[in-house]
């Protein structure tokens, strides 16, 4: 028993042995003053140096007392001649980075060393004084730093260069001075000075593109050897085609032939930059591909870990965009799997996933499973995620890949994982309509042992509007019902409202949905009670009255309508009274955009859980407030929405105004922030005269002038137009701002008493559609979608002409509807070539409006787009239409 | 942007994953606090893998870290996530090789720590500031070698391996006094 612990004393002793053992700052300081011995002993030295050196080295820091004190104290060592003494001082000082007036105590020993006949301390001196110097030294040295860098020792030509690409940054104007010299040590034949040379040259003409341009086509044609001068003409060779690629865009692409010269290269690490420059070039063909995926592909089957890796994360980027391509080392990537290094084997699947065909899906499924036992959740979700977008593209495989995700759904994991297996699941229920009965058994499978309030409660909402669809809904209640026994208080309030769900739906249910709920009435927590009761009498439960069903459905699944902030912000306002809380005066336009809007499809905030509130929405109440306080305008009834701020001058101006569109049933109000920025004038009787000439439709009904707008404080005035009910006028309006002008004294900031008419030219204004319609959001776009039914459907083809790319298009059209983008499908990945979008809003007169858009592009950057659109009334829908063909 | 390659941290750890050196050369790891944290992150998914025939690589917080296990002792090289991997494969090929070098094959803590002068001169040798300056392990362990000799004869008369056979003897020999 004994010997065991004698033998493990013995080995902590000889792993923890250690030279600084018990070493401590203050006795190393004091240690330090035998720098100041008039006998200098350079091993001592060095001995204590190294001490410093570790002790800064393990994270200790020196007070600024210290650091000046160890500084004078290393400066006395530059009197020894001893070589190794000498680098620990330099090492030293290096660290100590001491400040500038500390400098010019050493700047005369290094400069000293700098043209010392032995390179060691040229070179050395060079980097420390380069390193520690300020611009005013820089001038004094900067003829030895320009012999240096054409110095014969690569060494010192070498220091100095990397020593020049560092000062670069604080003071170009010195280094840009050495560019011939620069140059000719681009030619020099020792590899590293020609690496650090090209470097240099390159920053020092980065911003000149001509040079740059200039530089690669001297330099492909052949006289780099370096294979890291090589990389990096690769990388500035790529960036000249980047930039040139517009005006050549039938042609041969420039340079091309150099960067495929290059994957013949006999050093790997060129190759490999040549092969990643060639996949990332604009708008690569797949015949420009192939030399760079061939070589790739014979990186995959390396003995070198590092190489497999950089090969197979080039063909995973390459394979998001260009599938086809990568086919080819299927195989390879296929022995992959079982990589020792699990990054390359994740990689290797994610690949696979991307690339593979409908035939090798259950193949690959069937690798996966051996792998997915042996790798970390961080890179299982990476491997989730690429199923699901498998799964989307190969619907008739969804079987085998269902199975699969409910495999692994079965097996120990954490949240994170999990929650990314049923995001994965419900997308699949939602877009395969095949897969639902199998996916749902699945997910209820999971609640019945799960771990996680959060998923259990998302998974039975989502129960909750599948179920009651399927063939036999009944199977699905034992599942629920059991929750009300096994689970915590938010579950069982979940699993009582998706019970409610079921007994609405579907009408055979209903009687035992009942005898499920009264028993719920006893529950321990008052939100489970709560809810029963509340089912129970709005489904007719306890024999009173029974709501209609539209009311009933209405209740139970209607999307909360209203954004969660503002519900907040509202209630937090509400002060008890008779009159109850109305949830209609909760403004509903988003301002600032919840959490959970923002949120992936499938992850709607469960009851109880919902995200937190960012920022309350108050400038809807304020502007409310300000008008509701006119008396001109209060008979206008509820304001529907205000525009955010639309500038009417330009920055800068005598007079800056801004102007915010008030929109009401029947009427526009005009709102005009004006700001004087004059000191010497006061402005009276400010007034906007409006000319509706462009905008028939309008009739100007008030205007409620600004008696007085003196320096620097804001006022408004407001102008006010009734339009046709129910109609979305648009038009142009004028804007001249009149006023009466008086000179301000500044000495006794009195105003004169005579004043002189003015005018001011503002910017038109315009009232647009995207005024109508208020920017409300779904959780659920495709319930919302489908409950909205096809009545009022209308669908159209567009041609949006040329554009950038697919984002510019969508943000386009979004902007002009002026509605709100849902599921985060405002977001276009890069370098799709088609996409989706769902908007919703509610038109002006409360009508709900949900718009599909779905965008493809083509070789020419055409843009084409399809406009679905279903509403509650139809001739928004053809509105929604209208504003679409003439914008 | 970044066109010339860089070095975010060379670090040099023993198999408990304490620091016996590092280098940090740029500032995403602003306070000591922050680079242990990032040193126990790359010690503790690494330790398990087999990294000394070949030097193995993994991406950790964003960042390409390619290391490599000599004896006792862990070799790690970190570069930004874009960055050419085989270029830091040879920072790190070099690094390690040149200490191997230094250390005449004793590749351990102890060996290390008692010669950390060395150490320290090494990893100024090979990176300057985030720029490669050197990569070719006997050049940097000459490099090193021919400044802890006592300025005798001119290195040329010299083999690297007396001169590091000299600076080695020197140093053990002022450390134990």
């Amino acid at each position: 028993m004994a010997q065991p612990f004698v033998k493990k004393d013995d080995d902590d002793e000889e792993a923890e042995y250690s030279p600084f053992l018990g070493i401590e700052k203050g006795a190393v300081l004091q240690e330090a003053r035998v720098f100041n011995d008039p006998q200098l002993d350079p091993r001592r030295c060095s001995q204590v140096i190294t001490k410093l050196l570790y002790l800064l080295n393990q994270g200790e820091t020196f007070t600024k007392v210290e650091a000046t004190e160890v500084f004078f104290a290393v400066t006395k060592l530059f009197q020894s001649r001893d070589i190794g003494l000498r680098r620990m001082v330099y090492l030293m000082i290096k660290e100590l980075s001491p400040c500038a007036d500390e400098v010019i105590i050493v700047t005369s020993s290094l400069m000293k060393d700098m043209n010392s006949k032995t390179d060691m301390y040229r070179a050395n001196a060079i980097r420390v004084l380069c390193r520690i110097t300020d611009g005013t030294l820089l001038t004094q040295i900067e003829r030895y730093l320009k012999q240096a860098i054409v110095d014969k020792n690569p060494v010192v030509a070498s220091a100095a260069l990397v020593s020049g690409i560092h000062i670069l940054q604080t003071n170009p104007e010195i280094v840009k001075r050495w560019s011939n010299e620069v140059q000719e040590a681009v030619q020099s034949r020792a590899a590293l000075v020609q690496f650090h040379a090209l470097a240099l040259l390159h920053q020092i003409r980065q911003n000149d593109r001509l040079a740059v341009s200039k530089l690669v086509t001297s330099l492909t044609r052949g006289s780099v050897r370096s294979p890291l001068a090589q990389c990096l003409l690769i990388r500035y060779t790529s960036q000249v085609i980047h930039e040139s690629a517009s005006n050549s865009q039938t042609g041969e692409r420039p340079f091309f032939d150099y960067l495929e010269s290059c994957l013949r290269h006999k050093a790997e690490m060129v190759i490999l930059e040549a092969a990643r420059a060639i996949t990332e070039l604009n708008g690569v063909t797949s015949r420009e591909l192939t030399p760079a995926i061939t070589v790739l592909q014979l990186f995959l089957s390396s003995s070198k870990p590092v190489l497999r890796f950089a090969a197979i994360r080039t063909l995973n980027k390459v394979a998001m965009t260009h599938p086809m391509a990568v086919t080819n080392c299927n195989i390879d990537m296929e022995s992959l799997i079982s990589d020792q290094n699990r990054s390359i084997a994740t990689l290797a699947i994610t690949t696979l996933l991307k690339t593979g065909n409908e035939s090798s899906v259950d193949r690959l499924m069937k690798q996966i499973t051996n792998f997915m036992s042996d790798i970390a959740d961080e890179f299982k979700i990476v491997v989730v995620e690429a199923i699901r977008s498998l799964c989307l593209k190969f619907p008739l495989k969804y079987r085998s890949l269902m199975n699969f995700l409910s495999n692994i759904l079965r097996e120990e994991g954490g949240f994170e994982y999990k929650k990314a297996i049923i995001d994965s699941i419900v997308i699949l229920i939602r877009d395969i309509p095949e897969a639902k009965e199998s996916g749902l058994l699945h997910l209820c499978e999971f609640i019945e042992d799960c771990e996680f309030t959060y998923l259990s409660t998302q998974i039975l909402h989502f129960l909750g509007i599948e179920g009651p669809k399927t063939s036999d809904p009944s199977k699905y209640i034992r599942y629920i019902y059991n929750r009300v026994h096994l689970e915590n208080a938010t579950v069982r309030a979940s699993a009582v409202s998706t019970m409610a769900k079921f007994g609405a739906k579907v009408e055979s249910l209903k009687p035992r949905i009942f005898v499920l709920l009264r028993r719920c009435l006893l529950d321990s927590d008052d939100e489970v009670r709560d809810r029963a009761t509340l089912y129970l009498n709005t489904l007719g439960g306890h024999g009173s009255e029974v709501e209609t069903d539209e009311n009933m459905n209405e209740f139970l699944f209607g999307s909360l309508e209203v954004p969660l902030v503002n519900l907040e912000t509202s209630l937090k306002n509400y002060e008890p009274s008779d009159e109850s809380f109305d949830i209609n005066s909760v403004p509903k336009e988003i301002k600032s955009q919840p959490l959970a809007e923002k949120k992936a499809p499938g992850k709607k905030p469960a009851t109880g859980l919902a995200a937190p509130p960012s920022g309350p929405a108050t400038t809807v109440d304020a502007y409310e407030r300000l008008l509701s306080s006119i008396a001109e305008f209060s008979s206008f009834g509820k304001l529907f929405k205000s525009s955010a701020p639309v500038e009417l001058t330009e920055a800068g101006t005598e007079y800056t105004v801004n102007v915010v569109k008030h929109i009401f049933d029947r009427h526009v109000v005009f709102q005009y922030n004006c700001t004087n920025t004059i000191p010497e004038v006061l402005l009276e009787n400010v007034a906007v005269i409006v000319d509706s000439s462009d905008a028939e439709e309008f009739s100007e009904v008030a205007s409620k002038p600004l008696p007085s707008l003196p320096y620097d404080s804001p006022g408004q005035t407001f102008v006010a137009f009734e339009k046709p009910d129910g109609v979305t006028a648009i038009g142009k309006f004028s804007n001249i701002l009149k006023f009466i002008v008086k000179e301000v004294d500044p000495s006794t900031g009195e105003a004169e008493e005579d004043g002189v008419e003015d005018e001011y030219q503002l910017e038109d204004l315009e009232v647009v559609a995207a005024d109508y319609i208020l920017k409300v959001g779904v959780s659920n776009f495709r319930n919302a979608w489908e409950s909205m039914g096809a009545d009022y459907e209308r669908v159209d083809e567009y041609g949006l002409g040329p554009r950038e790319n697919l984002t510019e298009a969508v943000n386009a059209v979004i902007n002009l509807l002026g509605m709100q983008p849902c599921e985060g499908t405002e977001v276009v990945p890069s370098n799709s070539r088609s996409h989706s979008c769902l908007l919703s809003g509610v038109y002006i007169g409360n009508v709900k409006v949900l718009v599909r858009l779905s965008f493809g592009i083509d070789g020419q950057r055409d843009v084409a787009m399809k406009l679905a659109v279903r509403s509650e009334d139809e001739s928004v829908s053809d509105a929604i239409h209208e504003i679409v063909a003439s914008g | 942007m970044e066109l010339c390659p860089s070095v975010k941290n060379v670090l040099l750890l023993d198999s408990e994953g304490n620091r016996v050196a590092a280098k940090y050369y740029c500032d995403d790891w602003p306070t000591n606090s922050a680079k242990e944290a990032f040193e126990k992150a790359v010690f503790t998914k690494t330790q398990k893998t087999n990294a000394r025939t070949e030097a193995e690589i993994a991406m950790i917080e964003n960042n390409v870290v390619v290391y490599k296990f000599v004896q006792s002792l862990h070799f790690f090289v970190t570069g930004g996530e874009d960055e050419n991997e085989l270029i830091l494969a040879t920072v790190l090929q070099g690094f390690c090789d040149a200490v191997g070098l230094l250390l005449r094959g004793h590749v351990d803590r102890r060996e290390a720590l008692e010669n950390l002068d060395l150490i320290l001169m090494c990893l100024d040798e090979i990176v300057d500031g985030g720029i490669i300056l050197e990569t070719d392990p006997n050049v940097i362990a000459g490099k090193v070698a021919s400044q802890s000799v006592d300025a005798g004869g001119p290195l040329s008369e010299q083999t690297i391996s007396q001169a590091l056979a000299t600076a080695r003897e020197h140093l053990t020999r002022s450390l134990l006094n």
